[in-house]
């Protein structure tokens, strides 16, 4: 593969409403930084990849209203409705293509101005399971208990990537909720979908993402600290819920295999240094560190009692808070990636980890991890 | 200087016709007349589809083939919704599980009812209960509830 590097990230703070803002000036606020990071001006992009969801945005075409505010006029824009770390697998494949040198990837959620019950249960299929009510947060609740029972994970393990990122936050000053909690106080927190409570879930959040991708030749003329892109993979599995065992992460295995074996990767867990992964609730980080081959299937729950993966660890898992404590549908992933960017840097200030050369970026895509896309970055 | 605060309240409310397809509509008829559920299964790899599909999403060939599933299934997960929100039809606390009927491969995500919502378990023995009104549509199912409780 041709090299690409990620050469500028922008995020704007992640909050529970940003009510001075529109979502084109979170766009603008979160480009800007990003062309700043990268020292280089709008003019210097030569294509633009924008993420959004009309439901979230309420608004058709949604991606093309913030066509203003990502510097895109003239240029070749073009779209993806999912997580960002799509419209990044995306934008790399425009600048693989030849065609282009830099792209622009900038995702936008503002989940205040919507509503997360009706949006999300608009997932499902309108002449079937969409009449009962389903939504996100029952969707997961009911992939949390398949997922738990098969392996015997328990809550209180669960619990445990709650009290963890929430506390990594506090070093981020992008997070929206960062406090230090206890096992107990995830546990006696307001149930929402059993065994889903309130600790366990992640926020509403508003805010956005940019980063900027480039071809080696631009690459190495643009930055001393570019984060090189080694492997991605992509995998997807099947829209009906109860098409899927849901305790089986079959979508993220293959995306991760990938991932893998593009970048050369035989041991993830003794390769990677960081990963940041999509911890919309708190079972997803222990099942989906699974499907990363963290760990063996099943034992996600023992993985996080070792330890190993708090920043101090053998390998930290979401040193910045991750999705926990900081969800702008969309954006999260993206979010992912400039993480990671930041750590294989060395910027991550309180939220660095040691020596960090080779970092993995998780998003995901569709009701209960339906898709997932996996990124290898080294320094 | 505006605080920029002001916020302008709107609502989209866009009517559809969905279509639920040849497939659907025999399923939603059988529901309606027979207080049957019908699945399709594919002719490669013989898999059971409920909700019938038209084609298998593993082998890529069309499905032609209709057969009966259920009435009884397993209960493979469940959660109590305990919060409330527009988009339910029933007060919360209540359950939705996945069941996978009798005769099929695939699972069907619907309401457990009529038992205590504290009693359900999954790998529960569970059977739908029809309503006495039927539309022809997903909620002709009123939901499963367990064998054992329900004579």
């Amino acid at each position: 593969m041709e090299r690409v590097a990620i050469i500028g990230i922008g995020q704007t703070k992640y909050e529970r409403e940003k009510r001075g803002e529109t979502s084109a000036d979170l766009v603008f606020e979160a480009v800007t930084k990003a062309l700043n990071d990268a020292k280089i001006g709008i003019e210097d992009i030569d294509n633009v990849v924008t993420v959004s969801n009309d439901f979230w945005d309420g608004r058709t075409i949604s991606s093309m209203a913030v066509t203003d505010a990502c510097g895109s006029y003239g240029k070749n824009v073009s779209t993806v409705e999912g997580d960002g770390t799509f419209g990044a697998f995306y934008g790399l494949m425009r600048i693989l293509s030849g065609s282009f040198r830099s792209t622009l990837v900038v995702s936008h959620c503002k989940g205040s101005e919507g509503s997360n019950h009706l949006i999300t249960n608009a997932i499902f299929n309108p002449i079937y399971e969409r009449a009962i009510g389903l939504d996100s947060i029952s969707s997961s609740a009911l992939q949390a208990r398949r997922y738990m029972e098969k392996y015997g994970v328990t809550e209180e393990q669960c619990a445990l990537a709650s009290v963890k990122n929430h506390k990594n936050a506090k070093d981020n000053p992008f997070s929206q909720i960062a406090m230090d909690i206890c096992v107990e106080d995830v546990m006696n927190s307001k149930a929402l979908s059993d065994p889903i409570k309130l600790l366990d879930s992640s926020p509403i959040s508003d805010g956005a993402c940019a980063i900027i991708l480039a071809d080696e030749w631009m690459a190495k003329r643009v930055t001393t600290r570019p984060a090189w892109v080694k492997g991605v993979g992509h995998s997807a599995d099947a829209y009906n819920l109860g098409d899927r065992d849901l305790a089986e992460p079959d979508a993220l295995i293959r995306a991760a295999q990938k991932a893998y074996d593009m970048a050369g990767i035989q041991e993830p867990f003794r390769e990677i240094d960081v990963a940041e992964i999509y911890d919309a609730f708190s079972y997803q980080e222990l099942l989906w560190s699974e499907g990363l081959g963290f760990c063996e299937r099943g034992k996600g729950g023992r993985l996080i009692e070792s330890g190993k993966t708090t920043k101090e660890g053998m390998l930290p898992i979401n040193p910045s808070g991750g999705v926990l404590s900081a969800h702008p549908v969309l954006v999260a992933g993206l979010a992912r990636i400039a993480e990671i960017t930041i750590q294989l840097r060395g910027e991550g200030n309180g939220r660095q980890v040691d020596g960090a050369k080779i970092g993995l970026a998780h998003g995901i895509n569709g009701a209960c991890g339906q898709a997932h896309c996996v990124w290898i970055l080294e320094s | 200087m505006a605080s920029g605060e002001i916020i302008y309240p709107g609502k989209i409310a866009v009517p559809y016709e969905w279509s639920v397809g040849e497939y659907g509509s025999r399923f939603f008829y059988e529901l309606k007349e027979n207080r049957k559920i019908w699945a399709t299964r594919c002719p490669r790899c013989k898999k059971v589809f409920i909700p019938p599909r038209k084609s298998c999403p593993d082998c890529f060939v069309h499905i032609g083939d209709w057969l009966e599933v259920g009435p009884g299934g397993n209960l493979i997960t469940f959660t109590i919704v305990r919060y409330s929100a527009q988009t339910h039809i029933t007060s919360a606390p209540f359950a939705m599980g996945i069941i996978q009927l009798d005769g099929s491969d695939t699972g069907l995500v619907h309401f457990i009812g009529g038992v205590d919502i504290e009693e359900i378990r999954s790998g529960m023995r569970v059977k739908p209960v029809f309503k006495e009104e039927r539309k022809g549509n997903f909620l002709d199912i009123l939901y499963f509830t367990p064998l054992e409780v329900t004579p």
